[in-house]
Parts: C-alpha cells; structure tokens; sequence
C-alpha cells in the first residue's frame, strides 16, 4: 500500500490544497469586492468606531445572551467542545505540526499522544451529538441540506481515521496514513464551496453585522 | 579428507557441537517466529540437508549486499550456511575469470536443472534492450532470464534486485527493475534492504533447506519473519514518539536525549523491516539507535518519497508553487466574479429595478 502513500502524500495533497487555496481565495476576493448599496443613514451619535464595533461583534457572537443562554446551552456547550477539540487536533498533534510546517514554516511545541487521543475521543462523540441533535430537532431538521450533512461526514471522517492512524488499528500503518491523508484531502476540496467556509467568513459576516447595527445605533 | 556431503558431516568436520547447531536452529526458529518443535525439525533436517546449488548473479549494484554478508561481525554458524551452499558463480567471490567463469554457470545449470537456486542482487536495467549493462558480452536481462528458466526459485537481494532500488529512482535513466517484474513464473523472495540484514539471507535460506518451501511472504514477496513489523513498532524510541518529545536537529538536546528522530525524517512507521530488533554487526545497534533516522531502505522507491529528512506528515510534491498559482488564479476568478456583479448592479439601475 506505499503507492496509496505516495498518491495521498504527492498528486492527492497537491492538488487538493489548490483547490482549498483558489476556493478560499476566489470566495473572500468576490465577497470583498462584491457591490453592495450604500448606507445613506447618518451615523447615529455615541455609536462606536466601525472595526471597534466589529471585532467586539466578534466576540459577543462567542456566547448566546443570557436570555437565550438556557435554551440553547446544549448547542453552545457542544458546538464550544468540537471546535476547540479540531483546533486542538489540528494544531497541536506532532504530525500535524510538521504538515503545517512543512507548508508555512511555522512551527510550534507539541502535545503529548495521550492527550491527542482524549481530546479526539470527545470530539468524535461531541460530533455525533451535535448529529444527533439535528436530527432529533424539527427546527433544524427542516433547515438542513444536504450541505450539512457532507459537511459533517468530511469534518468526521478525518479525525477517525487520524485516530485509527495514530494508533495503529485495523490496517497496516502506511495505508491508515494514507486513508487519513486522503480524507484531508476531501475535507479541502470541500472546504471552500461548502458550510465548512464559515472558518473564514465568521470573522467577515460578524464584523459587518456588528458595524452595521452599531451604525443604527443598536445597542448590542 | 573427502569433502562433507551434508551440513551435519561439514559441522562435525569443523568441530561444531550437536549443542551449539541446536541453540542457531533454536535461534533461527525463534527469530522467524517458528514453534520449539520446529527448531529441532529444522536442526535434524538441516543437518541431513545435502549441497544447494547457488548461482549468484550481480547486476546494477555496488556489491553492498556481498560486503554485508561476508564481513559480517564475527565468524559465526550463518557464515557456515554460507560456506555450505556450493556457490558455483558469484562474480566478487569466485577465483574463475572470462571464459571459466561463465562455463562454471553453464554447469551448475545444467548439472542441477530445476533444482538450483539464483540469488540475484542489483537491479536490471530493461532500456536499450539492457544493453546499459552487459557481463560476458550479454545484457543482464539476457542473463536473468537465461539462467532463471531452469532454476528451483529466485531469491532477490537487496533493494535494487527486489524493487529496482537507487538505479532505478527518477528519472531511472537505465530503465532499471526488480526482479519480479520480469520474472513471472518462478517462486521469488524479496529480502530487500540496503544493504539487508545478513540473517534474513541466512534464515530464508536455512529454512527453504529445512522444510523445503518458501516461508510465508508478505505483500512485497518479503519473509514475514523478518519484514512483519515496521520499524516503529519495535523502536526503542517509540515512548518518545508518544510522549511528543522529538529531535529538531542531529545535534540538539532532544538528539543527545536520545527522542525519537520522526521530525528529522524517520521513515520507520511505514518501514518493514529487522533493523529494530536483530540490528546489525552482531546486534550492536541499528541506524537509529546510531542517532539517525531510518531511510525506509527495504520499502520500494525510497529514494523518491520525498527526502530522507523530510517527516512523513510532509507533502512529497511542491505545493508552495502550486498553492501560489491557485492563490492567483483564486483571485483573478474573485474579481471576474466581483466585476460581474458590479456590471449586473449598473444594468440593474440603468433599468430602474434596484
């Protein structure tokens, strides 16, 4: 199975990361410079800077309002848990770290493999809860498509295999390496024409949200 | 003196004790993962085995694989195994030249036809009808195939005879090839390596002298006694790995510590092979327990995934580039997109409808 390796580690990652590269770049290059109308209101008076009023939109967007916050503790709890559990995975896994400085130069301390190994146990089951969530909720159920559904099988699929990789289960190590590279693979042709681009836009449609109701003088 | 028929006679003729032959098959046995009982099988069969015929065919290589098997660390039982097979051509250790040399293969084949065994180390070249390497005015594809038609089975040594090896990394200008990708209806063992463990020679052949059959062989045509386990499943560095402490440098705090080598390039996860566990020069050590990382030596095209001090994680293609052009072509794509719109937007107002 080493040329399963070598086509993950060679054409199947070249080609998906230009993929990755020119869908994130042609999406935030079209939005950016998109037209839009003109807000011909004035500027209600105490109304913050506009970037101020952005970023602190940002971050407020970050925690659900004390009047919400009962009702949707599961979403905000779940939803907490499996982005800082891929955000650990991702960037703090020794391979990992290597694969994202092989690609920018960057590099970073590890974690240790047993702490890799818990937080993806929980992000796997947080994952399936947030699943199951969506299709145990009307609501939600109704407003998804099949978008969200790709969305989280090609958010999943890597952390398994990661997982099954990195401890040596089930195959030979180079073709589960090779499986888990091919998943990430998949995960960065979808990236950018999917849900899964809302790890850029979230920066872009909080900040215009939180300028634009900061300029009406709404008091967030 | 007459010369000693079977293994038996010869060990006795050199003074080995019944007990010092019974403790190298109980090695052998063991290290190919073998029952006790089949240790004292393949004692009383090796002892009764008669002369193998070995012909021993060197081509694109640079008699490494020779120099690991006969300057192995000290005078031992394998080296006997060695001494035992009639090996009636090898172009390094034969005293016969020209004309002699090549009539000694004609008859060896000829005396053993359907019963000799061709080692072959080094790799074939296949371009210009093998015409980049040529012994005794033919090409060494004449040769293979010459001298393979009659034989019992085929044993490719080293990485060259068993996947191509350095002669065949890109561009391969010789068109080089392993063994078994010209030799289709012969039993083939692959004990690749470079140069391989001089015990995987020795045990596949005792055992084949043994019991008469190949070993069980994995994928790749490897002996699964020898070539079962990736090197990082039995390295002893392996608690570095999973304790996420690596040397940055050859020459940093974390290599004087001894941590495991994968971020300097260490290709043993996905590297089968004995080092870890037989080692070498006598079980002295092995390259990594020397300080540097396995080169993945027994896996085929090592030379070309990617550079020996590149990690695994890394892409073995350019991507900088690529992801450079993609980030330009992105953006050419994004203003096409944005300019479009700007151009609905005027027509829309041209029009009255916004």
């Amino acid at each position: 199975m080493t040329d399963l390796l070598d086509f993950a580690r060679g054409p199947a990652l070249q080609f998906s990361l230009a993929v990755f590269v020119f869908g994130v770049v042609w999406r935030l290059v079209s939005l950016l410079f998109m037209p839009r109308l003109k807000d011909k209101s004035a500027i209600r008076s105490g109304a913050k800077p506009t970037m101020i009023a952005a970023v602190a939109e940002f971050f407020r967007r970050m925690l659900p309002k004390p009047e919400f916050a009962k009702r949707t503790r599961f979403t905000t709890i779940n939803g907490w848990v499996f982005h800082l559990g891929l955000a650990i995975i991702v960037l703090t896994f020794a391979p990992h770290v290597l694969f994202i400085k092989s690609l920018t130069g960057l590099t970073w301390p590890a974690l240790p493999n047993i702490v890799i190994f818990a937080v993806g146990g929980v992000t796997v089951v947080s994952l399936i809860l947030a699943l199951a969530h969506r299709l145990s909720s009307p609501v939600l159920k109704l407003i998804s498509t099949m978008d969200d559904y790709v969305t989280w099988v090609v958010t999943i699929t890597p952390v398994l295999t990661g997982l099954a990789a990195a401890s040596h289960v089930g195959l030979r190590y180079e073709t589960l390496l090779a499986i888990h590279i091919l998943s990430i693979c998949v995960f960065f042709v979808w990236f950018p024409f999917g849900k899964l681009m809302h790890g850029f836009l979230v920066f872009l449609t909080r900040g215009e949200m939180g300028a634009q109701l900061n300029r009406r003088g709404i008091k967030l | 003196m007459a010369e000693p028929k079977t293994l038996g006679q010869m060990l006795e003729a050199r003074g080995i004790s019944r007990r010092a032959f019974l403790k190298y098959t109980s090695y052998l046995a063991s290290s190919m993962a073998l029952t006790p009982l089949a240790a004292k099988a393949m004692a009383e069969n090796l002892a009764s085995a008669r002369r193998q015929s070995v012909i021993w065919l060197s081509f694109q290589e640079c008699t490494g694989c020779t120099e690991s098997f006969t300057r192995s660390f000290a005078p031992t039982l394998e080296e006997l195994i060695f001494d035992f097979i009639s090996l009636d051509y090898h172009h390094t250790l034969q005293a016969a030249s020209g004309e002699a040399a090549e009539e000694a293969r004609h008859i060896a084949m000829r005396e053993n036809k359907g019963k000799y065994v061709v080692v072959v180390d080094g790799s074939i070249p296949t371009k210009l009808d093998g015409a980049y390497s040529t012994i005794a005015g033919i090409s060494n594809l004449q040769m293979l195939e010459e001298t393979v038609k009659d034989a019992a089975a085929v044993i490719a040594v080293g990485t060259c005879a068993a996947f191509g090896g350095i002669p065949a990394a890109a561009p391969n200008p010789t068109g080089a090839v392993g063994v078994d990708q010209l030799v289709t209806d012969k039993a083939i063992i692959n004990i690749p390596g470079c140069p391989p463990i001089p015990e995987a020679m020795t045990g596949t052949i005792s055992y084949i002298l043994s019991f008469g059959k190949l070993p069980k062989l994995d994928h790749l045509k490897r002996p699964i006694a020898y070539f079962g386990n990736n090197i990082h499943d039995r390295c002893y560095r392996r608690p570095f790995y999973e304790r996420g402490l690596f040397a940055k440098s050859f020459d940093d705090e974390g290599a004087r510590k001894g941590w495991c080598l994968y971020e300097v390039g260490c290709k043993g996860p996905t590297t089968y092979n004995a080092c870890a566990t037989l080692k070498w020069n006598g079980g002295v050590s092995f390259p990594i327990q020397s300080g540097h990382g396995c080169l993945g030596c027994s896996e085929p095209n090592f030379w070309d995934k990617g550079g020996f001090y590149n990690p695994l994680p890394a892409p073995i293609r350019d991507v900088g580039k690529v992801a450079a052009g993609a980030a330009a072509a992105g953006a050419a794509a994004g203003l096409i997109s944005a300019a479009a719109g700007h151009a609905r937007k005027k027509n829309a107002m041209k029009e009255g409808k916004s």
